[in-house]
């Protein structure tokens, strides 16, 4: 496969997982929790490195999808210490972040490893760094390991369809059906890290970030039905990849950040002319309604 | 270190880390209670776009276009989470990382194009990724420490309609003040303290100096100019305890130390405040639950010595104290009572000999068999002291019976479990308000009266 392909197929499975636990977010109003455990994981990642040494994916993920969980648990518990959710939310991941960023430039600054490239990812990058077992070259790593995680939080999600349904749209009812909510709640997190985190790798923070809020959204505006609006959050995700790509090689600039413009402008064209929910269509309906009743 | 204080350079970047602290930990308190603590995140993000643009225009990194260009993106972001809240049924946390997102996307975007066209101009720009505090030079500490003078004054000034703005917008638009306006310029001060803020600690930890020194302040004081204060105290602190460490250190980040200082200041905040921290908390939760099971304990001992000398059946005997004090009461009869085990009564029971209120009795004293006593907690009496206390307490639970049965006309047999929850909180001024309607019903003594239920 070619060079162009590999970039675009990693950031498809980035998008489409983001994209698909994300609606969950969405859904649930924890898209500034997604945005916390992106960051959060950085804290994660460096003090992996710092314990074994190497930039192994596999200490590294795991590490990385338990600071996010971390980070859930104390913003809970800050919470339930008497703060409010949205000052919770920043007091935890900022000092995750500034934590992560401090041991970062203490004990790890010769490695290649800086903070912008953590923030920012450079998935022009992910081709060149290859899973090779045997002496098979097998593909890009991160299509590897975007790929595992975004099939596992299918499963999962496919094994508990209804539970987190009944979750999503109606919490009060979980409980009250006795459902282990708070179990799920963390189930759906730690989904949520592993997504992060392997989307991290490769994309960096921001994009991780957009595409766990913005595809979501967007379908939200499409569709009533959480089938369609996961398939619909996988696809816009994909087709904002896609488009972010061919305008980063266009206009020469960073492919993460031109990912998330194009994932931007697809939500915009949604917001405008969702058939249902789109302003114009609104704006149609009032100026239709208010004529009729001048007749 | 003092050498490094001496230093003139040092302590312009002191001077800039205190205003910027102070400012944005006096904004972040009203932030924070308007419940748009995350917006200080928002609008870092959406700044960089604004940065990137009056970059490209100007051609050069000084503070004032940049700071403009920020202040720009930053309400057009603000804008935008507001449309978006208000056209579609996307809710406002939503809106706010899905226009985060976007925006510091464009403003990659920008950036990296800003690098093809010529790399060492650039480089300047990456600070407001995350702030260097320590290389900012004169000029620009100026204009950021002056800055975050005016806007510390304009919090001063405006103190007042904050406060309504926070509390009780909708008096404030019947008292005639412009609170939508109010509340804009509340974001103007905010978006302008982010613009500031990003080229000393950068996009991702500004969030931080506006929300964590206020969410720590608020565990300190219900009163708002009080949280007000501490909120700038604890913004100020961080900023100059943060650049102090960072220059010591070698190559350290000045923004994360800030933060970490702030973070660290919340932690003992919430930890320990006194009224809302959590350890004092869970240690007046702990004294309570000793009074409760105490007061218990006596109501306990001195309800089996009424029965025991027929004291419950004999009005005129309650005053007489020789002889509930010189009745001894077993263990047993206190587990048949309270229903509680052995070993906690036992452990109850040394408790309150040790506060002198019951007295624990020896083997061979008053008819007690040597072979059952070995002074554990097996056999008690009550002190004169305990027999106050105790009188007290069972006075105050009937008192509370023959309310509840006379008053309020509960069956006799409910009112002994509802008699149990309120009688440790009930303040002297009700059990005075229960003596006056009691004494209608000819139940008047400073002694507990009769049980209004048979005492088993």
């Amino acid at each position: 496969m070619s060079y162009d392909l590999w970039v675009m197929l990693t950031a498809a499975l980035v998008a489409s997982s983001c994209g698909f636990i994300g609606c969950f977010l969405v859904l649930r109003r924890l898209a500034m929790v997604g945005d916390a455990i992106s960051h959060s994981v950085l804290l994660g990642i460096v003090v992996s490195f710092l314990i074994t040494h190497s930039l192994g994916t596999i200490p590294m993920f795991i590490g990385a999808t338990l600071a996010g969980l971390l980070s859930t648990w104390v913003m809970q518990m800050v919470t339930q210490g008497g703060s409010n959710e949205d000052a919770a939310i920043g007091v935890t991941f900022t000092a995750f972040f500034a934590l992560g960023v401090v041991l970062l430039t203490l004990y790890a600054g010769d490695v290649h490893f800086d903070t912008e490239h953590v923030l920012f990812g450079e998935i022009a990058y992910v081709p060149w760094n290859l899973l090779i077992i045997n002496d098979n070259v097998l593909g890009p790593r991160a299509v590897w390991v975007i790929g595992i995680v975004f099939a596992l939080s299918i499963l999962i999600t496919g094994m508990f369809f209804k539970e987190f349904k009944v979750c999503a749209f109606d919490p009060g009812l979980a409980v009250a059906i006795g459902l282990p909510v708070t179990l799920f709640h963390y189930v759906q997190m730690t989904l949520v890290s592993m997504t992060a985190v392997a989307a991290f790798e490769s994309v960096g923070a921001i994009l991780t970030v957009a595409m766990l809020v913005v595809p979501g959204t967007t379908a939200y505006l499409l569709t009533d039905r959480l089938e369609k609006m996961l398939i619909l959050s996988v696809v816009i995700g994909i087709v904002s990849a896609v488009l972010g790509y061919f305008g980063a090689a266009y206009w020469d600039v960073s492919i993460s950040g031109s990912m998330a413009v194009a994932a931007g402008l697809v939500f915009l064209l949604a917001f405008l002319f969702s058939p249902k929910y789109g302003v114009v269509i609104k704006l149609f309906l009032t100026r239709k309604k208010a004529s009729e009743g001048l007749v | 270190m003092l050498s490094l204080l001496s230093n003139a350079n040092v302590q312009w970047v002191l001077g800039g880390t205190l205003l910027l602290g102070v400012s944005s930990g006096l904004l972040g308190s009203f932030a924070l209670l308007r419940r748009r603590s995350l917006m200080g995140d928002v609008l870092a993000h959406t700044a960089l776009p604004g940065v990137a643009v009056a970059f490209m225009l100007t051609q050069t990194k000084s503070v004032l276009p940049l700071f403009v260009g920020a202040v720009i993106a930053g309400f057009v972001g603000t804008w935008c989470v507001d449309a978006i809240t208000r056209n579609s049924r996307i809710k406002e946390d939503t809106a706010q990382g899905l226009v985060l997102t976007v925006f510091f996307g464009l403003g990659v975007v920008l950036l990296t194009q800003i690098a093809k066209q010529g790399g060492a101009a650039q480089s300047g720009l990456d600070r407001f990724l995350f702030g260097q505090a320590a290389s900012l030079v004169g000029n620009d500490l100026i204009l950021i420490g002056s800055i975050a003078l005016v806007l510390t004054i304009a919090v001063v000034l405006f103190f007042k309609e904050f406060k309504l703005l926070c509390f009780d917008p909708g008096f404030g638009t019947g008292v005639g003040l412009p609170i939508r306006r109010l509340d804009q310029f509340l974001m103007f001060l905010v978006v302008c303290v982010v613009a500031i803020g990003l080229q000393t600690v950068g996009v991702v930890l500004m969030a931080a100096l506006l929300i964590t020194p206020a969410a720590a302040a608020r565990y300190l004081s219900d009163r708002l100019p009080v949280m007000v204060f501490f909120s700038g105290v604890f913004g100020g602190l961080s900023g100059v305890l943060g650049t102090l460490i960072s220059l010591t250190g070698r190559n350290m980040p000045t923004g994360p130390l800030i933060v970490l200082v702030a973070t660290a200041i919340f932690v003992v905040c919430l930890l320990g405040a006194p009224q809302r921290g959590l350890i004092p908390n869970a240690w007046r939760r702990l004294r309570t639950q000793q009074r409760v099971a105490d007061e218990n304990l006596l109501r306990a001992l001195y309800e089996t010595i009424e029965v025991k000398t027929g004291l419950a059946t004999a009005g005129e005997n309650f005053a007489d104290s020789d002889v509930v004090t010189t009745t001894v009461v077993t263990n047993e009869e206190l587990v048949e009572r309270l229903r509680w085990s052995p070993g906690k009564i036992s452990r109850r029971m040394r408790r309150l000999a040790r506060l002198g209120l019951v007295r624990l009795v020896g083997a061979g004293e008053m008819s007690v068999p040597a072979a059952q006593n070995n002074n554990r907690g097996e056999t008690c009496a009550l002190t004169s002291q305990g027999l106050a206390r105790a009188r007290k307490i069972v006075r105050t639970h009937r008192l509370w019976e023959l309310f509840l049965a006379y008053e309020a006309d509960f069956a006799v047999d409910h009112v002994d479990r509802d008699a149990d929850d309120i009688e440790h909180y009930l303040p002297p001024s009700v059990i005075l308000e229960l003596e006056k309607r009691l004494k209608e019903h000819d139940r008047d003594s400073s002694l507990p009266p009769e049980s209004v239920h048979e005492i088993r």
